[in-house]
């Protein structure tokens, strides 16, 4: 089932169903990106974006609201079907970027709240219900976020970094010291790599704070995620503050020029901001939210 | 909305940042945003059985456990025996830092353990006969 609908969409020539067709089809489920405001610019940005399995982008509306939605097959997207694609990598990414695209194409233009990765009905009469049933809570956390936009802030540690180009002045006694036996100058090795290690870790924590501060004041919420650790952790060196910054648009700007520079002269420490992103990590209801 | 946000967007973001994030933004930040972030409603599909597979996932792929992040969290030279004052370089002691000697036993002497087993690793790797064990200097070193 699944591989025979993926097979149809794959070569040559893909398999586009209008919406009619999918809407009415048992086999297609609704799978919802973002939702916004009915009437916004949601409406004209959705037809021309492409969601999962080359499904066309399509807005449904109640009570005010607008979800933005693709079908996608029932049974590739079933509990069953979703867990199996989401335990491979490559599929997992292909889903993520997807989602993700559309949600930032939907935030280019309008105020959105992004939905959790995965999120699925039954059919449009489905979507319809949720907005109505739970409209009051999105149109709060839609005025909330109006005119924003997140920005990701990294600070790392890279001791390696930091030993490539040691500061001036440190390590200086070693070149000039006569020759040691291997065993001392190991052990003068690793207590340098250890020195410069807690010198860049140091360094770093005192910058972790710094941004924050700095960060904070321009902010209209701050959330923290966990450092990126794992084997998709790209950044050079340890992440050791990872946090989410809810910027009003008109001062992203702003944002950027107070964190610019923070990190020169400290050899092994580095500052990565990332977006603007649609306001993924402030799209909790605010009953759940953190206390601003 | 007359002025779009891309219109407004800061100068490190670029002219087209949003396809940029879109199309390449590092897969680790995307992750953390759509299985961890954004809004959390009941799909018709099982979505409360997805949630533990997607913490799962998300655990494995791309965020440590707690124990790991204090393991390697930003405080864990505070705790290292191996870092306090007496191993290190007298001209770069920082001024106010605490000195950790709360560990009980001599952590000079764990320290030396560590090194003579590294060192005997490091000995064994490039073939040299000498033990660890045998070489005196070591322990001159650290005394």
């Amino acid at each position: 089932m699944t591989s025979h609908l993926q097979g149809a969409a794959s070569p040559g020539q893909p398999r586009r169903l209008s919406t009619e067709q999918r809407e009415s089809d048992h086999s297609w489920s609704s799978y919802v990106y973002a939702i916004g405001r009915a009437g916004t610019d949601l409406d004209a940005i959705a037809p021309r974006l492409t969601g999962l399995r080359d499904g066309r982008v399509r807005t449904v509306a109640a009570d005010g609201l607008a979800a933005l939605v693709s079908s996608v097959p029932a049974g590739a997207f079933s509990a069953e079907g979703m867990k199996a694609q989401l335990e491979n990598l490559t599929e997992l990414e292909q889903i993520a970027r997807t989602h993700h695209t559309v949600v930032e194409a939907a935030h280019t233009g309008a105020t959105v709240l992004p939905m959790r990765l995965a999120t699925v009905y039954l059919d449009d009469a489905r979507v319809r219900a949720m907005l109505r049933e739970r409209g009051a809570e999105f149109d709060a956390l839609l005025s909330r976020l109006e005119g924003h936009a997140e920005l990701g802030v990294k600070v790392y540690a890279d001791p390696r970094a930091a030993a490539a180009d040691p500061p001036p002045a440190a390590e200086g006694p070693d070149r000039a010291a006569p020759p040691v036996s291997p065993g001392r100058a190991y052990l003068q090795q690793r207590r340098a790599q250890r020195q410069t290690q807690r010198d860049a870790y140091r360094a770093a924590g005192a910058l972790a704070d710094e941004v924050r501060g700095r960060a904070t004041g321009l902010a209209r919420d701050r959330v923290t995620h966990r450092p990126q650790q794992g084997e998709l952790a790209a950044g050079a060196g340890e992440n050791i503050a990872n946090e989410a910054y809810l910027v009003p648009v008109d001062r992203l700007r702003e944002f950027h020029r107070a964190l610019a520079g923070l990190a020169d002269g400290l050899p092994g420490v580095r500052i990565e901001v990332t977006g603007p992103w649609a306001p993924y990590s402030f799209a909790t209801p605010p009953a759940e939210s953190r206390s601003a | 909305m007359s002025d779009s946000l891309a219109a407004r967007m800061g100068p490190s973001a670029g002219p087209s940042p949003y396809g940029r994030q879109g199309s390449s933004a590092n897969l680790a930040d995307i992750l953390e945003r759509v299985l961890d972030k954004g809004v959390v409603i009941a799909g018709d599909i099982q979505i409360n059985l997805l949630d533990i597979e997607l913490l799962t996932i998300k655990l494995r792929l791309l965020v440590a456990s707690v124990d790991k992040a204090k393991e390697m969290g930003i405080d864990w030279w505070e705790h290292d025996p191996s870092l306090s004052s007496r191993a290190r370089p007298p001209q770069q002691v920082p001024t106010g830092h605490p000195v950790k000697t709360d560990r009980g036993s001599d952590p000079l002497a764990e320290e030396n353990r560590q090194l003579r087993a590294e060192l005997a690793e490091l000995r064994a790797a490039i073939g040299s006969p000498r033990s660890a064990d045998g070489h005196p200097t070591d322990h001159e070193e650290e005394q």
